[in-house]
């Protein structure tokens, strides 16, 4: 490791706000020195609670951060927040414009506020992100919250670097068809009505707790299965969002809570919610099994670049990518054929080191 | 593209600090900045010097363009510089006024760390070729 990289780790682990901030630019420009660096801080890690709020644009998310941000400090925690935004993907450009809604917080060195941007760049966010978790968790922060606008699987990898995941649904965001399908709502520990002043909270609080027991009827994973078989709750049943002791012992059934970020309102009992999602996942276990599931998922990841890095070399080694269309396009070789070439003298030189 | 490759962007903030109450030049710069590929973060209206230098310094921003109309530059923009200096992140921040500035002002300003002063009627093009020209190299 080099002595800018240990210095910078001293300064940060010593509580200094920029060498945090440093560290957070060379994860995110991926420096040359930026892996020893996250490799240093990685034995600091594992103290903080990380808990992600997303949702669609205008659910309110930047507002309801810095309402929690502000009751946590209230209560005397430190918070780390990381905003991440998208990029124009034809300039890379960004108008980051979070930090705008922390204004509850300004002037509070004890809440570090970073935006990030997705740099168009497709899952290397994910992994800039949760190296920047690491280095506010090394840092010392209690709670570290990532917010990130749900518009696509992306956004989707970067939340499940945290252990709570918070899910904003504006009231009147569509019929029931859209609680059904695919995606951010599946990722939801906690569900928040946000702007719950507005007409139609109720109805969509309604529809969420509806969309969670059928959830649970159906043997999702996380309920257990037969557990419900025999005494199914009719669709629609006003206690569907109640959940019984049965179902902890099953898994987690999401809970429904209503905020009105403007004010505050709800705020506790967001943390509440929070709070209850985190101890089941520390009572349960499933806590430990989502950091081994991390982990793995991080190793390989690493791996795929470095193995990719080194395909890259080779493929710059026999003339380039182009040079290869070329000869695919002129009729000479195939893609299969070339990654068979490419690939089998690694395979050799591993195979002779076992 | 190789994966090992460092992904350097150039980050600013775009301050209004004070009681100045116009940011249509701020959204104007910022949009510019957006379009030429750069990282914006505003800060908003009415912010304290304190606010400003939180900013910059947790962003690790590359370039501080503060935006004054009120006249208030010769308080406001040295609270900042200090602050900046107190968390060692004056060195490498080019700072930037823009704004109305008595020509008699834009020296002092000067002296005390500010790049340049971005007068009425600057080009778009002209503000953005000297931030890449001058941003610091780290």
């Amino acid at each position: 490791m080099s002595a800018d990289v240990r210095g910078l780790v001293d300064d940060l682990l010593d509580g200094h706000q920029r060498a945090l901030a440093r560290t957070i630019t060379k994860i995110e420009n991926r420096e040359p020195g930026y892996r020893d660096l996250v490799s240093a801080l990685y034995e600091h890690t594992g103290n903080a609670e990380v808990i992600g709020v997303t949702g669609s644009p205008g659910a309110g998310k930047s507002t309801l951060v810095d309402k929690l941000t502000e009751t946590y400090r209230d209560r005397g925690h430190t918070v780390g927040v990381i905003a991440v935004d998208p990029s124009s993907p034809y300039t890379g450009g960004a108008v980051l414009g979070d930090r705008i809604r922390m204004a509850s917080n300004v002037g509070d060195m004890d809440v570090f506020f970073r935006s990030m941007s997705a740099r168009g760049n497709l899952g290397g966010i994910s992994t800039a992100t949760a190296d920047a978790v690491k280095a506010l968790d090394a840092f010392g922060k209690d709670k570290i919250i990532v917010e990130t606008v749900g518009a696509g699987q992306n956004e989707i990898d970067i939340v499940r670097t945290a252990d709570t995941v918070a899910v904003l649904v504006p009231p009147g965001s569509g019929d029931e068809v859209q609680t059904l399908k695919a995606g951010i709502l599946e990722i939801g520990d906690v569900f928040v009505v946000n702007k719950a002043d507005l007409p139609g909270s109720d109805r969509t609080v309604q529809e969420l707790k509806e969309m969670i027991q059928l959830a649970g009827d159906t043997g999702s994973p996380a309920s257990g299965g037969g557990h419900h078989g025999p005494d199914q709750h009719a669709l629609g049943d006003a206690e569907a969002g109640a959940d019984d002791d049965e179902d902890d012992e099953a898994g987690w059934t999401p809970s429904v809570v209503e905020t009105v970020a403007t004010d505050a309102t709800g705020v506790d009992d967001l943390i509440d919610a929070l709070a209850a999602h985190r101890e089941y996942m520390s009572e349960s276990g499933r806590l430990d099994e989502k950091a081994r599931t991390r982990t793995a998922e991080e190793i390989r990841l690493l791996l795929r670049e470095d193995a990719s890095g080194l395909l890259e070399r080779e493929l710059d080694r026999r003339g380039g990518i182009d040079a290869l269309v070329e000869s695919v396009r002129a009729g000479e070789t195939d893609p299969y054929a070339i990654a068979d070439d490419v690939v089998a003298p690694i395979e050799d030189c591993l195979d002779e080191r076992r | 593209m190789s994966v090992d490759q460092t992904q350097r962007s150039i980050r600013c903030l775009v301050a209004k600090v004070g009681l100045d109450g116009h940011d249509r030049g701020a959204h104007v710069i910022a949009r510019a900045f957006r379009d030429a590929g750069f990282e914006v973060i505003y800060s908003g209206l009415h912010k304290a010097p304190e606010d400003i230098v939180q900013a910059a310094v947790q962003e690790d921003v590359d370039v501080l363009g503060i935006s004054i109309l009120s006249g208030a530059h010769n308080t406001l923009v040295p609270k900042v510089i200090e602050g900046l200096k107190e968390y060692d992140a004056f060195e490498d921040t080019l700072i930037l006024v823009g704004g109305v500035i008595p020509d008699e002002d834009k020296a002092d300003l000067k002296e005390m760390g500010v790049a340049e002063v971005f007068g009425p009627g600057t080009k778009m093009e002209e503000t953005i070729q000297f931030v890449r020209e001058n941003v610091p190299e780290r």
